[in-house]
């Protein structure tokens, strides 16, 4: 009886949870799924279609432009930004007096909103005036023009992406506190310098995480939207940055093709779920558990 | 059920009631009791969207049986779309020219032509080109708030005084090139000093280009941006970013600071010669008011004097979106905004001209801009270039834009832009009648 009731109770405190997921996730996943398969301007009814947008979309240049500048991006963000904040964290795990001030000052960039981070990027990579072709001119360089050229566009986003490492890093310095000293303590008798201890000792310890926020980046990275957007509006110049998540916006908000911009919203995540499990499987040799 | 348990359910209870009852209270339209409530969504902020809050309440005023309730809003086209689908859209909706007709093919406004005709709105009340840009096969879809014609600024002390008055100045394109390439300096690195004129400064009307030298966008029905003549615009365009070398003009205009601040390059004298609107004034008087400067109309290519005369018109517009819950009274708001005293206010205190064919001497005369009359002029204009009177024209738009930043960053020659351009539209557009147009 007891077993019973405490069961009630229990489902109705989950009740909000499982209403909420039920409306605000399962739903608009099934129907975004239906809706794929239809020509939907929300204005009329939704027509079937079948796989027309999916056919269209695999003939559609913009939408293999769009795909292959943010394979790039995550290709180019992902990697700097798991470097950088792996590297961040080590200095940041060092006993060295006022750590706390420069934990909270390499943590603050992540707290700065999206768009006026992008705001503020306008101004440093301006190619005119910016503050860094300022520096790189000073050092007697010729820097590009990297808002302007469609060369060095894609490349700006991913500068920019290594700004918001700040997250990973915490991550990572909550994983380094977390390697037992002794194994250092070990490797020291056994006289080992600093960078065997990194790569046999550290890197081996904190690999669970590593692999946790590489998925994390990949998701991120491909759905990157705000940046770029008010960065680069359309994905100017000539589409050098125009980002997956920002074609699917243009398709289901300026031309209110519902139906097309979900089928791409399906593509999207079929492409992070293959790059999610590509990262499990290649991690398998390399990623240590504890518990094994 | 536990004390405890009766104690959350009732708290999670009182807090679904609450946001239902305080939802209702947002969502809720009447505002004034006795009096009808009509919503009206609008784009501006700041002091444009306040003279419109005076037109409103002028409105409000003069009658008893209509209260506008005046939002203004940003993304109001999207947000009036979404609100539309989801069956409570606004009763009016101010929004821009080139939706109108992509708003109209989606089936998401109100025919105003029957309206319009019982309140004597006729073609022949507006000017010609302006009520054309917003009607098509017989149906009304939207009427003016304030329009605007696009002409040639120039600032005098930068160009030789041979030139440097409206009268003198030259008319044709092969002559502004000449006096651009005359006037535009250089450092000896190739880095610009004054550009004598730039193509993609502000950027605002790729669209036109073709146009300007004679183009058709939609041929025979059919969106063409290929034409002959457009592949003239846009090797003009080219000549440009070649003249200057790409890099020197991407880096130049990125020390351009935004056309609404002091930093505007043509305030700032980076700029002799730039295409804007009638607004232009407006933010000369705020930023520069000392600034010598005047207008023309834009030059037109000398081998084709039957374009003299030739201007870009824009305006904004008034919809009434499909399945608004008043229509009529939503219209009757609209016709007051159409009264040519009330029109005249509300386009003097934006510094836009009149869309209306009749034009009273006090408009022209305490007009903030002292073009204004050229601006009215031009509107008037034999050869109009405005938005194409077709739902798919953001997609051309769209696509002429992507092709402009090609050939003016040197990725591709203007042919082969306009030809990629043409490819991506000819499927785009299969794609548009069959689900759209046709549907």
């Amino acid at each position: 009886m007891n077993r019973r009731r405490d069961a009630r109770v229990g489902i109705l405190f989950a009740t909000p949870w499982i209403v909420g997921f039920g409306l605000l996730m399962a739903y608009p996943l099934i129907s975004s799924f239906v809706t794929s398969f239809t020509n939907f301007s929300v204005l009329r009814a939704p027509k079937w279609i079948g796989t027309e947008n999916y056919r269209e979309l695999a003939n559609d240049g913009v939408f293999h432009t769009s795909l292959q500048n943010t394979l790039l991006y995550a290709l180019g963000a992902v990697p700097l930004g798991t470097v950088l904040a792996i590297g961040l964290a080590m200095l940041l795990n060092s006993k060295v007096r006022g750590m706390p001030v420069y934990r909270t000052l390499l943590f603050l960039p992540t707290l700065v909103p999206m768009v006026a981070q992008a705001t503020l990027f306008l101004w440093v990579f301006n190619g005119d005036y910016g503050l860094l072709n300022a520096a790189l001119r000073w050092c007697g360089l010729s820097p590009p023009n990297w808002l302007g050229d469609p060369m060095w566009a894609k490349w700006t986003l991913v500068m920019i992406a290594v700004w918001g490492s700040g997250q990973a890093m915490l991550i990572y310095l909550a994983g380094l506190q977390d390697v037992p000293t002794s194994l250092y303590e070990a490797a020291d008798l056994d006289g080992a310098k600093s960078w065997a201890k990194t790569r046999h000792i550290t890197l081996p310890m904190i690999s669970p995480v590593i692999l946790f926020n590489v998925i994390m980046g990949i998701i991120g990275s491909i759905q990157v939207f705000a940046v770029p957007q008010v960065m680069f509006p359309g994905g100017a110049p000539a589409r050098s940055t125009y980002m997956f998540a920002m074609y699917l916006y243009d398709n289901a908000f300026l031309y209110q093709r519902m139906g097309y911009a979900s089928a791409m919203g399906w593509i999207m995540f079929l492409v992070i779920l293959a790059l999610t499990l590509v990262a499990l499987r290649l991690s398998e040799r390399h990623v240590h558990y504890e518990t094994q | 059920m536990t004390n405890r348990a009766i104690v959350g359910f009732s708290f999670v209870l009182a807090v679904v009631v609450s946001a239902a009852l305080l939802g209702d209270r947002v969502v809720r339209r009447d505002a004034k009791p006795g009096r009808v409530t009509v919503l009206y969504w609008e784009k501006w902020t700041g002091q444009e969207g306040e003279e419109m809050r005076k037109v409103v309440d002028a409105y409000n005023r003069s009658q008893d049986r209509v209260f506008v309730k005046y939002l203004s809003i940003s993304g109001v086209d999207q947000k009036t779309i979404l609100a539309s689908g989801g069956g409570n859209p606004p009763d009016v909706a101010g929004i821009w020219q080139d939706q109108v007709f992509q708003f109209a093919d989606l089936g998401a406004l109100t025919d105003l032509s029957s309206m319009a005709k019982a309140a004597g709105l006729g073609r022949d009340y507006y000017i010609h080109a302006y009520y054309d840009a917003l009607s098509r096969d017989g149906r009304l879809w939207a009427l003016p708030s304030t329009p605007a014609s696009i002409a040639l600024h120039v600032r005098p002390d930068l160009v030789p005084k041979r030139v440097a008055t409206p009268e003198t100045f030259p008319e044709t394109l092969e002559e502004l090139d000449a006096l651009s390439d005359e006037i535009s300096k250089q450092n000896p690195d190739g880095s610009l000093v004054l550009a004598g004129f730039l193509p993609s400064n502000p950027g605002w009307w790729h669209y036109a280009w073709g146009p300007l030298f004679g183009a058709d966008l939609f041929k025979d029905g059919r969106p063409t941006v290929d034409s002959p003549e457009s592949v003239r615009a846009f090797t003009w365009v080219a000549r440009y970013a070649k003249r200057f070398g790409p890099q020197a003009v991407q880096n130049f205009q990125s020390g351009f600071g935004n056309f609404s601040s002091p930093q505007d390059p043509f305030m700032t004298g980076k700029v002799a010669m730039e295409l804007n609107g009638v607004w232009k004034a407006n933010y000369i008087h705020v930023y520069k008011p000392d600034l010598p400067w005047f207008a023309v109309p834009f030059p037109y290519p000398k081998d084709r004097p039957d374009l003299k005369g030739h201007t870009i018109l824009s305006q904004d517009v008034l919809v009434v979106p499909a399945g608004a819950k008043h229509p009529n009274e939503a219209f009757d708001f609209i016709r007051f905004v159409q009264r040519q005293d009330v029109m005249e206010g509300l386009c003097a205190s934006h510094g836009k001209n009149s869309p209306l064919n009749r034009v009273s001497e006090r408009f022209f005369r305490t007009h903030p801009n002292k073009a204004i009359r050229l601006f009215d002029q031009l509107a008037r204009s034999s050869h109009p270039i405005y938005p194409s009177r077709n739902g798919f024209f953001p997609r051309v738009n769209g696509e002429l834009n992507n092709a402009f930043q090609e050939v003016n960053t040197g990725v591709k020659e203007p042919a082969q832009a306009l030809r990629d351009a043409q490819v991506r539209i000819d499927g785009l557009w299969k794609t548009y009648r069959t689900q759209v147009a046709d549907s």
